[in-house]
């Protein structure tokens, strides 16, 4: 090894002066929390393709009914029970308008005349299931994101307040919060839209009724743990307002929690409605949610799977997308976190 | 700790009596009347019929015979649903198929989350680990009545394997109910265990077992499992929440008698006293899971404080 050094070209070589001024110089810019984040959420493939997907089904569930040429409530009798047939893809054997009658394998838009295209079919009253599909999701998303935004508004003030002024207050605040989560949500849910007129602002009270407890929790205790923290003295002692110690100092620490918090509650609520809606407890016709139709399509599952595919298969893609960038920015914003 | 489980018991009792006393008021509120074909009775058959559920009383005092009856376990009686019948005994009489489904479900879903957690743990990121990922995020995700339904579907109607519905075939007949209701457990299971294996076996006494030249299942069996198994107690409070609200849907979807089955009927036909009982049980039932799983939690792992409680 040591030989071969002078074989090496001299002159391939300069000599560097130590530069006592560029000692202190910061190569790199310096990386904010949240490009820090977003680096590492970039990383974590399942999290960005679910995102990617996510867009996609909210993109769609505001153009899917728009560029369907039927109305999601537009009855056509004649057009009863057709399965899902879509140019380019029928030439691979699937959705290809064919359905069993009787046995049989036959073309149903063949048999019953019709020029039209149904890209998802239709259902038992020939209603187009792809424009009630996209409709559909759009009002569980609608649901579930009101939803989630109330609980996060109520279980941040609360579980603010609770955290930052402690004492007698706290004590109070988290006796009334310890009752509350003890009677389980399920309970509170069906009690509540029991009383109501069934409808979307009933779903979104049931679910927010009791819902916000758990971000309550996570807030106190996150401001607890940073209102004892050094730079929060030092902003007391430089004379900052309690508004300001809350706005400007703990709540920038404690938003990455309330958002990984948020992403979790927003599948809950997803589940939810499509859960009240599947007992018979959620929008009433002909509103579609993602459960509605499920539950609809449940009913006819033996003769038109289809009904059922559809939403079902939208639905359980929200979920798995939103739980899969609820673990991704998790990871990517509080790594301490990790379970 | 007996100061720690006296405070939680009168928890326990305080939630109770509001969740009681909360059901019993809005059953009072909500529109409809629980008495069948209301309308078409003449004002003297109807004043007999309320005299009969004491429905005649002041509010008052059908309140405290309602909460004085739960503390010696009467739920009160059937209005239309079960005419006249006690609603205690409806409950009970529904309770074996909801319970065998239930403990089935919970059994199959523990058992084969753990042993998918633990498989992944020890053959972290081969194609093993990330196949039991997959099959937890799904399990997680998919909604539990959409599962049944496709159970139903490809297994029940295509293959033809087990009854698509009803409760005639004994066990067969529990067998797809039970698996659409281990999903959530064993997803659950699955990633607690991984996580839980991976940081024990990066312990410093997972090395010290190596050194002195214990076997790889030696370390895996008797040293990481033990220790990651002990936190799976903590998540058995939200199984037990999810086999309960997927028993409401998939006693549904399969036609099973139970209690489920029952409480989403009696919505439909407005019988207050069942609504009313159904829910103090489920409340009773899910409350008293939690509180066990606490106490048991303290009992097995002296690290926890008790005391403070977990905020």
């Amino acid at each position: 090894m040591t030989q071969n050094y002078e074989k090496l070209p001299q002159d391939a070589f300069t000599r560097i002066p130590r530069d006592t001024q560029e000692a202190e110089k910061i190569s790199k810019p310096s990386v904010s929390f949240w490009q820090d984040a977003w680096r590492s959420l970039k990383k974590n493939k399942g999290a960005i393709i679910s995102l990617i997907l996510f867009g996609l089904i909210v993109l769609m569930s505001f153009i899917g009914p728009m560029i369907s040429p039927y109305e999601p409530n537009d009855q056509t009798i004649t057009h009863a029970n057709l399965p899902p047939k879509m140019p380019v893809i029928e030439n691979l054997g699937i959705m290809d308008g064919v359905g069993t009658l009787g046995g049989r394998e036959v073309d149903m838009y063949e048999m019953k005349n019709v020029e039209q295209n149904y890209w998802f079919g239709t259902d038992g009253l020939g209603r187009d299931m792809f424009s009630r599909v996209w409709k559909g999701t759009q009002v569980s998303l609608f649901i579930a994101f009101v939803a989630a935004a109330i609980d996060m508004l109520i279980g941040v003030i609360y579980g603010g307040i609770s955290g930052y002024f402690g004492g007698r207050v706290d004590d109070v605040m988290q006796r009334i919060v310890e009752i509350l989560t003890g009677i389980p949500n399920l309970v509170v849910v069906i009690l509540f839209i029991l009383i109501m007129d069934p409808g979307i602002l009933a779903i979104i009270i049931a679910l927010t009724i009791t819902g916000w407890t758990g971000m309550s929790r996570v807030v106190r205790g996150q401001v607890l743990k940073y209102k004892s923290q050094e730079f929060v003295l030092a902003a007391r002692t430089l004379g900052a307002s309690d508004s300001r110690i809350i706005w400007k100092h703990l709540m920038p620490n404690v938003l990455g929690v309330v958002i990984i918090n948020t992403m979790f509650t927003i599948p809950g609520a997803i589940f939810f409605e499509a859960f009240l809606s599947f007992i018979g407890l959620g929008l009433q016709a002909p509103d579609a949610s993602l459960g509605t139709l499920i539950n609809d399509g449940y009913k006819l599952i033996q003769y038109r799977p289809h009904i059922l595919l559809f939403p079902a298969v939208v639905l359980s893609l929200i979920m798995i997308a939103f739980n899969l960038i609820g673990d991704g920015l998790r990871d990517a914003l509080d790594p301490k976190m990790k379970d | 700790m007996a100061r720690y489980i006296g405070k939680r018991l009168i928890y326990m009792f305080i939630t109770l009596a509001l969740i009681a006393t909360f059901t019993f008021f809005l059953m009072k509120i909500l529109p409809g009347s629980p008495i069948a074909s209301a309308d078409k009775l003449s004002p003297e058959q109807r004043a007999v019929v309320e005299a009969r559920y004491g429905l005649d009383q002041p509010l008052p005092v059908q309140y405290f015979d309602y909460m004085f009856g739960l503390l010696k376990g009467d739920l009160g009686i059937s209005i239309n649903q079960f005419k006249g019948a006690n609603v205690t005994d409806v409950i009970l009489s529904r309770m074996g198929p909801s319970a065998q489904i239930g403990f089935q479900g919970m059994l199959l879903g523990t058992v084969l989350g753990i042993l998918f957690g633990m498989v992944a743990a020890l053959r972290q990121n081969t194609w093993v680990d990330y196949g039991s990922t997959i099959v937890a995020i799904i399990g997680i995700s998919i909604p539990s009545f959409v599962f049944a339904s496709m159970l139903q579907y490809w297994l029940g109607l295509k293959w033809d394997l087990f009854p698509v519905a009803l409760w005639k075939d004994g066990f067969m007949s529990s067998v797809l109910p039970s698996i659409a209701l281990a999903m959530f457990p064993l997803a659950t299971a699955a990633r607690f265990i991984r996580t839980e294996m991976i940081e024990v076996l990066g312990s410093d006494y997972i090395t010290l077992a190596k050194a002195k030249g214990a076997s790889g299942s030696e370390i895996a069996f008797k040293h990481a499992f033990r220790n990651a198994l002990i936190p799976l107690i903590t998540v058995l409070g939200p199984m037990a929440v999810s086999i309960l609200t997927g028993s409401l849907v998939v006693e549904q979807i399969f036609a099973i008698p139970g209690i489920g089955e029952q409480f989403v009927k009696s919505i439909m036909v407005n019988d207050f006293s069942i609504i009313m009982g159904t829910t103090i049980f489920f409340s009773v039932f899910l409350i008293v899971v939690i509180l066990i799983v606490d106490i048991l939690y303290g009992v097995i792992d002296p690290r926890i404080r008790l005391s403070g409680g977990k905020s």
